[in-house]
Formats: C-alpha cells, sequence, structure tokens
C-alpha cells in the first residue's frame, strides 16, 4: 500500500526538533510538552499516543500554531517543509494553516458552524486561501465529500450540521481539511466519540488517503489499538515527554519503556479471560509536581536509584528510542 | 411470548437463582404533537406523535452470580433496558420480575428492599456525584436512611466502603471535584455499594477512563464479584472489555436483542452478521496496516426503523425475507440464540465468516 510513495529520498514533511509548550498560570508553569522530537515523512502515518494529560493535544496545537495565552511555545524548532512554523509570522501562519497544515479535532461541532450550510462554509474556506469561482469551489467541495463517502453529496451540500449524524459529521470535518489538499493532517482523536463500526469507516478513509494523496498524518489518540493498524510510527507520550518512539511493530511487539509495557497490559483484550489485567498502579501525576528525574518513576516496577536523574532519549535499538534507564531489553513479559 | 421467556436449560451456567428476568419488555418514548401540531392534524395533514421503540420485546434472564455483557452501537437501547432492570425506569410493556416476583407489585417495605437490591453505576460520575456534598455524605447517607447503619456508627462504615472502592478514607472530607476522573468512578462504586447490593447495572462505567485506569477499575469490579457474590449487567460498547469480564454476551441492534451466548461462542462462532461485522471492525492491537473492515452504511434512525430485519440495509448476506418480516430470536445451538432469517437457510449451518 506504501509502495505508491517514492522512499525517504525527500526530508520529512514535518520534523519536529525538541519542542517546548510551557503554560505560565499563576499557580506555576506547567510544561505540558517538554522536549519533544518526531518526524513524520510523505504520506506517512504517526501514532501520537498518550493518557490525558500526557501533552499529546498540547503537541498537536502546537503544530498548528494554536496555543493561546497563558501557554507559549517556548523552545525548539516544527520544520514543515523546511520552514521552521515556530518562527513564522502570524500573517504567513494564516496561508498555511487550513490551507497546507489541517486539522480534524475529536468533535467535529468544534469545526463547524452550527448555523451555516455545509456548503457555504466548505467554499468559504477554498475562497480564503486561494481565487476560485463559486461554481468551482461548490464542485470541488462536491467532489471532496464524496472523496470522503458521503452518500449523495449533492443534496448533503446544502444540509446544517445538525442534519448530519455523528459520523457523517466527522466526514465533512474531515473532507473540510482535505479541501486543499493539505500536505499534513493533524488529527486529534477524531474518531473516539464514534462507534466502532462507524470508526471502522473512517479510518479506511484516512488510510486509503494517506496512500493515494501522499498526505502526512499526526494521528493523536489514547487507544492503542486504532494507531496499530493505521499507523507507521508511534510515540507513546508520558508527562509531556516522549517515552517511547519507533517504527508500530518495533513498539507494540517489543516495548522497551516500562510505561508503553503497562498500557499495553492494560489492554483487555491482551490478558487471559476472568483474570486480573495487569494494571499500572497509582496515576498520571500532575505536572506542575512532577518528581525530579523520570516523570514515570513512581509508578514504575522497575525504578532505581539512577531514575531520580533525568533520562535522556536513547536509540536503545536500531530506530527505536526510550526515555529511561532500565529499559525492557529482553522481549518485554507482554502476553500476545 | 411464553416460549421465548423460558430460559434454554444451557445457558443455566451456575445453576444459580434467577435474580432478573425481563419478559418481552418494551419501552417507547414518544414526542406528543404541540397545540400548533393538533390543529394541523385535525385539518389532515399527516402529522402524527413520533414514537421512538427504544427497547423491543426484550427477553433476558440473568442469573445470581452471573456476569452478563450487554453490547450495542449508540441509540441500540442498552442503556434504556439496563435502566429498566435497575428499576429506575419503567417499562411500557413486559414484567421484569426480581427473584420471581414482579416489583411493580410489591408492597411498600418489599419494594424497598428490591430497589436497594439492585444498584447503578454510570459512565459519567461528574453528573452522578452531587458536586455540594462531601465524599463521606455522598457514600453515607443512603445507608443510614435505609437503616443499614447507625449514626454513631456512620463514619466507621464510610471508611470501610472507602477502603473496599480502593479510596483513602482520608479524603472523605474533600468533594468530589477534588479526585481525579478513576477516583470519581470509584466513589460512585462506593456509594452503589454502600446499601449492600446482590446486583449491579454499570452502564459504560469504564468508558471515560484512560486505559490504565480502565484496568484498575475493571480489576476492581472482578474483585468485588468474589468479594462480595455480585451479579452484573455489563453493559459497554468495548466488545474488548465485555470479552474479558462478562460470562454471557447479549448484543443489541436498534432496540431488538440480535444475539445471545455464552463469551466463548460469541467470539469464536458469531451467528448474526451484525455480530460479526461488530467482530471484524474491532481495532485489536495485533494489527499491523491492515485494511480496516468496513461495515456499510450508518445506524438507521429509531423513529424510522427499516421495516423487516433492522439490520438488512448494511448487511452483506440480506435477501427479499429479510425486507419483509421481522427474524425471530431462535435458539441455533444449545445456549445460543440469535435473530437471523439464515440460519432457516437450508444447508447453512452457522454461518461462516
Amino acid at each position: 500500500m506504501e509502495a505508491s510513495i517514492p522512499a525517504s529520498a525527500a526530508p520529512p514533511t514535518l520534523q519536529v526538533r525538541n519542542l517546548q509548550t510551557s503554560f505560565f498560570t499563576r499557580a506555576g508553569v506547567v510544561r505540558a510538552v517538554n522536549d519533544v522530537s518526531f518526524n513524520v515523512g510523505r504520506g506517512q502515518v504517526l501514532g501520537l499516543v498518550g493518557e490525558s494529560g500526557s501533552g499529546k493535544t498540547v503537541t498537536g496545537f502546537s503544530i498548528m500554531r494554536l496555543v493561546d495565552a497563558p501557554g507559549r511555545i517556548t523552545g525548539g524548532q516544527i520544520l514543515f517543509g523546511g520552514k521552521d512554523l515556530v518562527t513564522t509570522s502570524e500573517e504567513e501562519m494564516r496561508q498555511i494553516r487550513g490551507n497546507r497544515i489541517a486539522m480534524i479535532f475529536q468533535d467535529p461541532m468544534m469545526t463547524l458552524n452550527p448555523v451555516l450550510r455545509i456548503d457555504t462554509q466548505m467554499i468559504e474556506t477554498m475562497q480564503a486561501h486561494r481565487s476560485i469561482s463559486k461554481d468551482d469551489a461548490r464542485q470541488r467541495a462536491r467532489d471532496t465529500l464524496g472523496m470522503v463517502g458521503i452518500p449523495s453529496p449533492d443534496e448533503r451540500l446544502k444540509s446544517y450540521p445538525h442534519q448530519f449524524s455523528g459520523g457523517m459529521r466527522q466526514r465533512v470535518a474531515i473532507a473540510i481539511a482535505l479541501l486543499h489538499e493539505p500536505e499534513l493532517i493533524v488529527a486529534d482523536e477524531p474518531t473516539t466519540a464514534l462507534d466502532v463500526t462507524i470508526q471502522g469507516q473512517i479510518l479506511a478513509e484516512v488510510q486509503k488517503l494517506a496512500a493515494t494523496t501522499g498526505t502526512s498524518i499526526v494521528w493523536i489518540t489514547h487507544d492503542l489499538s486504532v494507531v496499530a493498524g493505521l499507523a507507521d510510527d508511534i510515540a507513546v507520550m508520558y508527562a509531556g515527554r516522549i517515552a517511547e518512539y519507533g517504527a508500530v511493530a518495533d513498539v507494540l511487539d517489543h516495548p522497551l519503556h516500562p510505561y508503553t509495557v503497562g498500557l499495553l497490559g492494560s489492554v483487555p483484550s491482551r490478558n487471559r479471560r476472568g483474570e486480573p489485567l495487569r494494571q499500572i498502579p497509582g496515576m498520571t501525576p500532575s505536572l506542575m509536581s512532577l518528581p525530579p528525574g523520570c516523570a514515570f518513576q513512581n509508578r514504575c516496577p522497575r525504578s532505581e536509584e539512577v531514575c531520580r536523574q533525568d533520562p535522556p532519549m536513547a536509540e536503545i535499538l536500531p530506530a527505536h528510542e526510550a526515555r529511561c534507564f532500565r529499559p525492557h531489553l529482553e522481549k518485554a513479559e507482554v502476553a500476545a | 411470548m411464553s416460549a421465548t421467556t423460558q430460559a434454554p436449560p444451557a445457558i443455566d451456567r451456575t445453576g444459580g437463582q434467577k435474580m432478573i428476568e425481563v419478559a418481552g419488555v418494551s419501552r417507547r418514548f414518544a414526542k406528543r404533537l404541540d397545540f400548533a401540531g393538533k390543529i394541523l392534524a385535525k385539518l389532515g395533514v399527516p402529522l402524527r406523535d413520533e414514537v421512538v421503540h427504544a427497547v423491543d420485546n426484550v427477553d433476558l434472564v440473568i442469573r445470581k452470580g452471573e456476569v452478563v455483557g450487554l453490547v450495542g452501537e449508540s441509540g441500540c437501547g442498552k442503556s434504556t433496558l439496563g435502566r429498566m432492570v435497575a428499576g429506575i425506569l419503567p417499562p411500557s410493556d413486559g414484567n421484569i420480575l426480581w427473584k420471581g416476583r414482579d416489583r411493580t407489585g410489591m408492597g411498600g417495605k418489599d419494594a424497598r428492599a428490591a430497589m436497594l437490591q439492585a444498584q447503578m453505576i454510570f459512565q459519567d460520575p461528574m453528573s452522578s456525584l452531587n458536586p455540594r456534598l462531601k465524599v463521606s455524605e455522598i457514600i453515607g447517607e443512603a445507608p443510614l436512611v435505609h437503616g443499614l447503619t447507625k449514626r454513631s456508627d456512620q463514619a466507621r462504615y464510610v471508611d470501610e466502603q472507602m477502603r473496599r472502592a480502593g479510596l483513602d478514607p482520608a479524603f472523605k472530607g474533600r468533594y468530589p471535584h477534588q479526585f481525579s476522573g478513576g477516583q470519581r468512578q470509584r466513589i460512585g462504586i462506593a456509594r452503589a455499594l454502600a446499601v449492600q447490593p446482590e446486583f449491579l447495572v454499570c452502564d459504560e462505567s469504564v468508558a471515560a477512563l484512560d486505559v490504565s485506569i480502565q484496568a484498575q477499575i475493571l480489576n476492581l469490579f472482578m474483585k468485588l464479584r468474589q468479594e462480595l457474590d455480585l451479579t452484573y449487567l455489563f453493559i459497554s460498547h468495548d466488545l474488548g472489555v465485555v470479552e474479558h469480564l462478562s460470562d454471557r454476551v447479549v448484543i443489541m441492534y436498534l432496540g431488538r436483542v440480535v444475539e445471545e451466548a455464552a463469551t466463548e461462542t460469541v467470539f469464536a462462532r458469531a451467528n448474526h452478521p451484525y455480530t460479526q461485522s461488530l467482530l471484524a471492525a474491532v481495532p485489536r492491537i495485533e494489527a499491523r496496516k491492515k485494511a480496516f473492515a468496513v461495515v456499510r452504511g450508518e445506524i438507521p434512525s429509531p423513529l424510522n426503523p427499516p421495516a423487516g430485519c433492522h439490520f438488512h440495509p448494511r448487511c452483506p448476506h440480506a435477501f427479499d425475507r429479510c425486507r419483509a418480516e421481522v427474524p425471530a430470536l431462535k435458539e441455533v445451538a444449545p445456549g445460543h440464540r440469535s435473530r437471523c432469517h439464515l440460519n432457516d437457510q437450508p444447508g447453512h449451518g452457522g454461518m461462516p465468516v
């Protein structure tokens, strides 16, 4: 399926380098994204996985430069087609956002204006970024709706968002993201609120898209099993940092970081029926009061004295990085 | 109806007493015409009350000690059925028997005891916990009112309930908003357990939690089942969770039960095409760059469900009979019931996927 895309001859579509995003609140500085780096190649899908509060959404918002006060990108680079988005002016960013990088949100009602018809919204989006006649724009809108699997797109163009079901609304949001054939789509939990059969349909569409148009995708989710079938690479985030990063098969079949091991062990389908699930003790620490050193040390079964220091991100196996002093070098004991 | 209410003997896994017996239960929600609508209807405009058959003629038996998983997508009526079983919503038709007796016909004292025995744990603890009460009040109020503890003993009783649900009793002076999502769910569990129920209805109780927290809560449910000899109706859209926890699985689609069998049977030999496509659509960690299985179409509106088998517009095997005639829920193997016309087709033994 990936064969249609020329292998890594060109530089990756997106290179995030040591990104730092912090929120300066009255209670203190929250380092929501702390030294995060990853690459997404052309037509590749990166699964950005983490639990609530891990910083995965803020990473997505940082790429879009949508972080609002009191938050601010405080360091690092976001190289998109060779251009650093961190230092790009807001003026230029407006031309890139929605045009060359698009975002899909968890709740499509966040994207769609409830009082405007779908065609108005889609045509408006197109005319904001390029000079295109209304008829051409309508034509393009109709084609895009058809592409994401909306039946009878001509009639549906005249509908309002509330006349669509949840799954259809998400398709419309995806269609709007696709209007300008963006080079990169940041998708923030787009199927979390949908039923399994509808989720399957959306995933199938997205997969087809990445393969045929060469669009790169950052797929943000808390659900490892969704990215298992969709992504090429996985970055597991914990407390604002990437804990583990590598190809899907490497990360899921041979997890290095104890957090990834724990996360995989918590999935019910990977445990024997009726037996207690292997759970991670405790809960995600508050970003305001992280322990010094590894953020996972208090929940980690392998933590030692050395974990009080900050573990560096290291390439422990070829093209498979983890931020851990005591990684699971032996084949980790995660039953299939 | 009488033929279907008799549970086949093979379902009787535990040989236990029938805890809940749901017989021919339906629940309709109607949106009545407003004044203008009534006038227009009188003038011959074709307007009628809009009626949703949320639950349509469901039979279900839950025996003591069992964990029954109730699975379905949004709008299939699983929560409505759960609420009726828990006794907080009356059925429009049919009977729900609690240990063989109809709850509606019971007298005050018996009815109250029966209601206490069946408790419910909700999906969103923030909307089911009173934000203005301290945890000690949330957990301690009901047992005091119902005479399960004395005021002098209330503090100790609350501590015990909190410890059992994995909460530190030192936090009992706090309010719900001071807890994390997983801990709030534990408060909901402690509150339900405080009145010493025998039967719990869990409605998507782990759906909103992170995976690692979800595992903790599921483990707690399993531990409590052992310790307190509880019976569960576990409602979820997550087949992985249901597979792990349940003895028996019931699958609903648009208000009707389409399949019912022991958990291993459902996951190994699903009979109904809907169950099969549901299982195929579940993302699995073992999958790599796979083409996602696609079920055609959307869930139809329950306001205007398709005729015949509700699943026929999306079913890959649908034929003429499916469009005209509602299939009956029939036994296809001992303890395995399915609602599909294909099972009547000659030479069709247990549909291959």
